[in-house]
């Protein structure tokens, strides 16, 4: 769907031209691997380190060792950790033969959504400001249930998506946010005004505002560094490469090569999220191996950029606007007679 | 094993990612399921501290199913070497070997030799002086040439081989899992998988660290690795190995040029006063003279050294000053010394980037110890617990350390970190690093070397008109380094730890250059080499991508002679071919005449591969053609090793100190020559056959987590760090939590006789109970990180342990414990000081407690280690401290343990 020489929807060749860049760089982005994220939180502090974004609070979050909770204003990276007493692949996870009882997976992941809700903001501070935890409550693991089996963990370190159709971009009245030549998205602080439409306009609830200075902010992809020939802080100091850096075409190439090498060995879990130019943001330019359903990292299963619907919604809008224009001209006209 | 490498090592797992992305198998051993785990083909729990038995199995495994690379077992190692006759063995003995006293808990070992190899004499070991670390890598003096018995067929009943069969035979796949609490199909999963990648095509690795060293038992845990990668052919050749990952960035730089009491730079031993009579006898002490190998050159070494340290005045008249080193009478180690503190046998301390009050083991008899002295220096990058005991240690609420009243003087000289300044670092794989300043150090932060420099410049100011004789070492001193400003030079340091030719003023190109007779200078001979050609090897940084072939030969330099793989001459079989063309390294190139291949030959270059040595050689020319291990006294690896090691010549399952299981192999318990201090200060959680068990039911472990930096100094201050792990954590299996009503994320608290420590509750699947002897043993872990200073705060974990030692290498345990843990929060003050007398009344425990450590006779005295004789006031009197402090009431109370 367009609206005009603007698409709002579905795939985009060059999002870098059609933004007005001429004689651009390719676009590029992250491929993002989890089955090799060792959880080591170093891009989250690398990018803190890089982009001087600053800390948001020493609260113990609980959510097996993940302490930042989501991505927001004050964490542009953030390493999901998930447990789940299954198995990956053909991992072994040394659970068979043990005198164990059921999982606490889902128990702890309970406390720690229980006391979430106690919050202020029902965890909404989560990866922007302080969060008191709120007090506990609930008591020791249930008894009863199915014996553990297995056991795997996943880890995965979330970032902006970048995408085709960024709704964080298409909803910003001040023009803040802008597609670079690289086609990324990056959030202009001298030009934001703190409207926050963008953090409603996100998807994937990427974009937040900052408290303290009310205006958003974002991943930049190191919009920075990347003028500077560099790689982002994140993918440089990522040790076993579950984040890559590279222009999208090639790490599309790659991550598809990597999800057929898993299969075979296998993971055949192993899946592409993000990658798609058919889906509902037209493709992401950070895009993601996953290893289970994108809900179980966090990540909505079928984002929508919400300006799909802009031109249905015109459309619907002006048939109104003629219908009641027409019946105006019809009560004017009527009432000449 | 014994390693998260993940999660301590990150940037070095990268490799093990890039091997499974290759095709190899991971398998993670250990206690939990970590980040490490998380990424591994297979996670195989065990109970912490049962290494020995464990991989005892996998010896006994592979004997049993014959899997031993027979050619390589044969040739390159000691397997068919016999053993004198009087050796007994542990399977004789019920745990012990030959030669055990019981009243010192030391071994003589001279049963323990090969043969008609030994040299007799006394064998007692003197464990005191931690005397097997002072061997190094080139192992004890034994007598080698061509005299030992050996049976090339394996089949006599005293060889090496056959001991071996016979010691692990009941190492079996049932007693493991009885021990270990590891299920049986997977161990013998992981032994197919092991012995399957390993032999002529394929070779497997080890990794291991703290979680091997911090134990009773921890060099043997390395020797039983070492056995079955020399069984399977797996050392010396690319993709094998044994790897220590160490603790600190330089911590290998830090043993090779020590800050250890019992060592000088590239392992030459501290002169004893037994052996440091003079040169002769301390030399004879390191090297036997008609010994085979390298360390026979350590007169060259030695006097090398001298000559850097005193430069012209080290003459051959006066054995190069050789008396100006000091002698040690006995263990002088970090925690004999911090004993030694609360005793009033040391009055002043540095502290260079240590944090003992929250990183070593027994952290309130550290922190006592620190409260105890005159003065003492800490230099840092922040205000570690350390400098700020005195009015925030916890023994402020119990009212032991009274602030005003603590005797102790701090000084505090903040530290410039590692981007504001030059030098190098010494990796894990030997390797030099240097690195060049990025920006210039921020206020009074100054670098180590511009510390050191420049206090022992004033102390030698100081002491330049004294008369007497004891100042000579300090006055004689060549203390002449290059001078940058008021900063001394890295790089010159480094030329003169490369040595130099002193009739030329040259740089040598390595140890080969150094000679015995004062024409050359050296200040640790295994780094000589660094400066090559008069280049900073060490800055190299040409990447392997750029070297196709080699072994990244110019990233960088390893000591020694930048090779890359050690004994490296046994990746080629006895003829000089490689085993394998998959596993190549280096060869023997008969047209040239030389060695040659991707890596620098760890062998004479020109030495055949059929070479006999004639008949009287020592040395270096001793080595036959096919002798790899060139740094061992016999040329072979060790299978068996028939001296060095104070506990055994053959690794033997011995519980831990503190545990909550007999040993199900023998009578004896524990390490029967560990080192344990019965002391108010000190007390230990019974272990069997003591009774009262069951009050410290759980095996605690600690560990660190990637987000946090060992003691917490280099990471609680950071905001970006204190963030990711924000408080002090015990995890805890679902099946615990539910057996002590513990939830997750809240307060519980660990208790063993020592301390009762805070902390929030993670239930996890991670933790796993485990059946061992017939009964659920559940394992409780807490990172260690966390004390009362910093950004993010909590209760010091190393609280909990007290101090028991490994006999060789003074190691602490403290990767293992017996605990208690409670729902809620600690009582704190007076109060917790009578929980814990009433948890030690209830367990029964004593200064007795844990000393009795020869258990196979039951008559047998308790053991504690010896303290040496009171000597602070004399050395006060002689310092002219007339004016001694009498003691405070901020010195410690005594307990009634």
């Amino acid at each position: 769907m367009t609206l005009g020489t603007h698409p709002l929807y579905g795939p985009v060749d060059d999002v870098a031209t059609q933004a007005g860049h001429v004689g651009h760089p390719p676009r590029v982005g992250f491929f993002t691997d989890t089955s090799v994220c060792i959880g080591c939180k170093a891009c989250e502090v690398a990018c803190k380190e890089w982009n001087a974004v600053p800390e948001d609070g020493f609260n113990l979050l609980g959510m097996s060792l993940d302490n930042t909770g989501m991505l927001g204003a004050d964490s542009w990276r953030h390493v999901a950790f998930v447990e789940q007493p299954r198995r990956l692949g053909r991992q072994d996870g040394g659970v068979a033969g043990l005198p164990v009882g059921p999982s606490s997976t889902s128990y702890a992941a309970g406390v720690v959504a229980g006391r979430l809700r106690q919050a202020e903001r029902g965890g909404g501070e989560l990866g922007t400001a302080p969060l008191d935890p709120g007090v506990p409550g609930g008591g020791p693991p249930p008894p009863g249930g199915a014996d553990r089996m297995d056991f795997r963990w996943l880890m995965l370190s979330d970032v902006c998506k970048h995408c085709t159709h960024a709704g964080c971009l298409d909803v910003c009245p001040t023009g803040a946010l802008f597609r670079t030549e690289f086609g990324t998205v990056v959030v202009q602080d001298d030009i934001c005004n703190g409207c926050g439409y963008c953090v409603s306009g996100c998807p994937f609830g990427v974009i937040d505002r900052r408290p303290t200075d009310g205006q958003a902010h974002k991943c930049t992809l190191c919009y920075d560094r990347l003028r500077d020939g560099l790689e982002p802080a994140c993918a440089k100091a990522c040790p076993t490469d579950s984040i890559q850096f590279g222009t999208l075409d090639e790490l599309r190439d790659r991550a598809r090569g990597r999800v057929a090498q898993l299969h075979a060995l296998g993971a055949t879990e192993a899946r592409l999220y993000g990658d798609d130019p058919d889906d509902g943001v037209g493709g992401c330019g950070a895009f993601f191996l996953l290893l289970d359903e994108p809900e179980v990292y966090g990540l909505p299963p079928d984002p929508v950029v919400p300006t799909r619907d802009l031109g249905r919604m015109w459309k619907a809008a002006g048939v109104a606007a003629l219908a009641l224009a027409a019946a105006a001209f019809s009560v004017f006209v009527e009432g000449r007679r | 094993m014994g390693s998260n490498m993940a999660e301590a090592h990150p940037v070095g797992f990268q490799w093990v990612v890039e091997a499974k992305a290759r095709g190899a198998k991971v398998v993670h051993v250990d206690p939990r399921f970590t980040r490490t785990s998380a990424l591994a083909d297979m996670h195989v729990p065990l109970r912490a501290g049962s290494d020995i038995a464990f991989l005892g199995g996998v010896v006994n495994y592979i004997l049993a199913n014959d899997k031993i690379f027979r050619d390589y077992v044969v040739a390159y190692t000691n397997a068919s070497f016999l053993v004198d006759e009087r050796f007994a063995d542990t399977e004789d003995l019920d745990g012990l070997f030959s030669g055990y006293d019981p009243s010192s808990a030391t071994y003589d070992t001279t049963s323990w030799q090969y043969e008609r190899g030994g040299p007799g004499g006394d064998h007692r070991a003197h464990k005191e002086h931690a005397s097997g670390h002072q061997y190094g890598s080139g192992g004890p003096a034994v007598e080698t040439t061509s005299t030992i018995a050996r049976d090339a067929t394996l089949q006599h009943p005293r060889c090496v081989y056959q001991l071996l069969k016979r010691h692990y035979a009941r190492y079996t796949p049932e007693m493991v899992e009885q021990t270990c609490g590891t299920p049986r199909d997977q161990f013998l999963q992981l032994c197919d998988w092991w012995t399957e990648a390993s032999g002529r095509e394929r070779t497997s690795a080890v990794v291991y660290a703290l979680g091997w060293t911090q134990h009773t038992v921890g060099a043997q845990f390395i020797r039983t690795a070492t056995i079955v990668q020399l069984l399977l052919g797996n050392i010396g050749r690319p993709g094998g190995g044994i790897m220590a990952m160490r603790g600190h960035a330089s911590i290998q730089g830090s043993t090779d040029i020590p800050t250890l009491f019992n060592l000088l730079p590239g392992y030459l031993p501290m002169p004893s006063t037994e052996s440091g009579k003079d040169l002769a006898t301390y030399l004879g002490s390191i090297a036997a003279h008609n010994q085979k190998g390298f360390w026979r050159n350590a007169d060259a070494y030695t006097v090398s050294l001298l000559k850097e340290y005193w430069g012209e005045h080290a003459t051959g008249e006066n054995d190069y000053c050789f008396d100006y080193l000091p002698r040690i009478n006995g263990d002088h180690g970090t925690y004999r010394s911090a004993m030694d503190m609360i005793d009033g046998r040391v009055f002043g301390f540095f502290l260079l980037g240590q944090n003992p009050a929250v990183g070593s083991a027994n952290g309130r008899l550290q922190r006592l110890g620190l409260a105890n002295l005159d003065w003492l220096v800490v230099r840092d990058l922040a205000m570690t617990e350390s400098a700020t005991f005195w009015k925030n240690a916890p023994e402020i609420a119990t009212g032991e350390i009274v602030p005003e009243e603590c005797r102790t003087e701090v000084f505090f000289f903040p530290a410039a970190a590692h981007t504001e300044k030059d030098g190098s670092f010494t990796n894990t794989q030997r390797l030099l690093q240097w690195r060049e300043k990025a920006v210039d150090p921020s206020g009074d932060q100054r670098s180590e070397l511009w510390f050191l420099y420049h206090l022992g410049r004033r102390v030698q100011q100081l002491l330049a008109s004294s008369t007497d004789p004891r100042d000579r070492p300090v006055q004689d001193l060549a203390w002449d380094y290059a001078v940058q400003g008021d900063e001394p030079d890295a790089a010159d340091v480094l030329r003169r730890i490369n040595g130099h030719d002193l009739t030329t003023g040259e740089l040598v190109d390595g140890y080969l250059d150094l000679a015995a007779d004062g024409t050359t200078s050296c200040g640790c001979w295994i780094y000589s080499g660094v400066f090559a050609g008069g280049v900073n090897q060490a800055a190299r940084r040409s990447p392997r991508t750029t070297r196709p072939g080699d072994f990244s030969l110019e990233w960088a330099w390893a000591w020694p002679y930048n090779r890359r793989i050690l004994y490296n001459r046994a990746s080629a079989d006895p003829g000089g071919r490689p085993w394998s063309d998959a596993k190549a390294c280096v060869w023997w190139d008969a047209a040239k005449g030389e060695w040659t291949g991707h890596d620098v030959p760890d062998f004479e270059r020109a030495k055949k591969p059929d070479y006999v040595p004639p008949d009287g050689a020592v040395g270096v020319a001793a080595l036959h053609g096919d002798d790899p291990f060139v740094m061992q006294a016999d040329g072979k690896g060790w299978l068996f090793a028939p001296a060095g090691l104070h506990d055994g010549p053959l690794p033997t399952h011995y519980e831990p100190h503190e545990s909550p299981f007999a040993n199900p192999f023998y009578a004896q318990q524990g390490n029967p020559t560990r080192m344990v201090y019965g002391r108010p200060d000190n007390p230990s959680n019974p272990s069997p056959p003591e009774a009262h068990t069951d009050v410290f039911p759980y095996v605690l472990t600690t560990a660190r987590l990637t987000e946090h930096h060992t003691a917490g100094g280099m990471s609680r201050n950071l905001p970006y760090l204190a963030e990711l792990q924000p408080a002090l954590t015990v995890e805890v299996s679902p099946e615990l939590a539910r057996e002590r009503g513990l939830e997750h994320l809240g307060w519980a608290h660990v208790v063993t006789s020592r301390a009762a420590v805070d902390a929030r509750v993670l239930v996890t699947d991670r933790m796993k109970p485990l059946r061992v002897q017939q009964r659920v043993v559940h394992q409780i872990w807490m990172p260690y990180h966390w004390g009362p200073a910093g950004l993010v705060t909590g209760d010091v974990v190393n609280d909990l342990f007290g101090i028991s030692l490994d006999p060789n290498v003074l190691i602490q345990e403290s990767k293992v414990a017996t605990c208690d843990v409670r729902a809620g929060r600690r009582p704190r003050g007076p109060d917790l000081v009578r929980y814990l007398e009433d948890y030690r009344r209830r367990a029964g425990v004593t200064v007795a407690t844990g000393t009795r450590i020869d258990t196979a006779h039951p008559t047998a005295p308790a053991h504690s280690a010896p303290r040496p004789g009171p000597v602070a006031e004399e050395v006060r009197r002689r310092l002219g401290a007339a004016e001694v402090a009498p003691p405070t009431p901020t010195r410690p109370r005594t307990e009634d343990a």
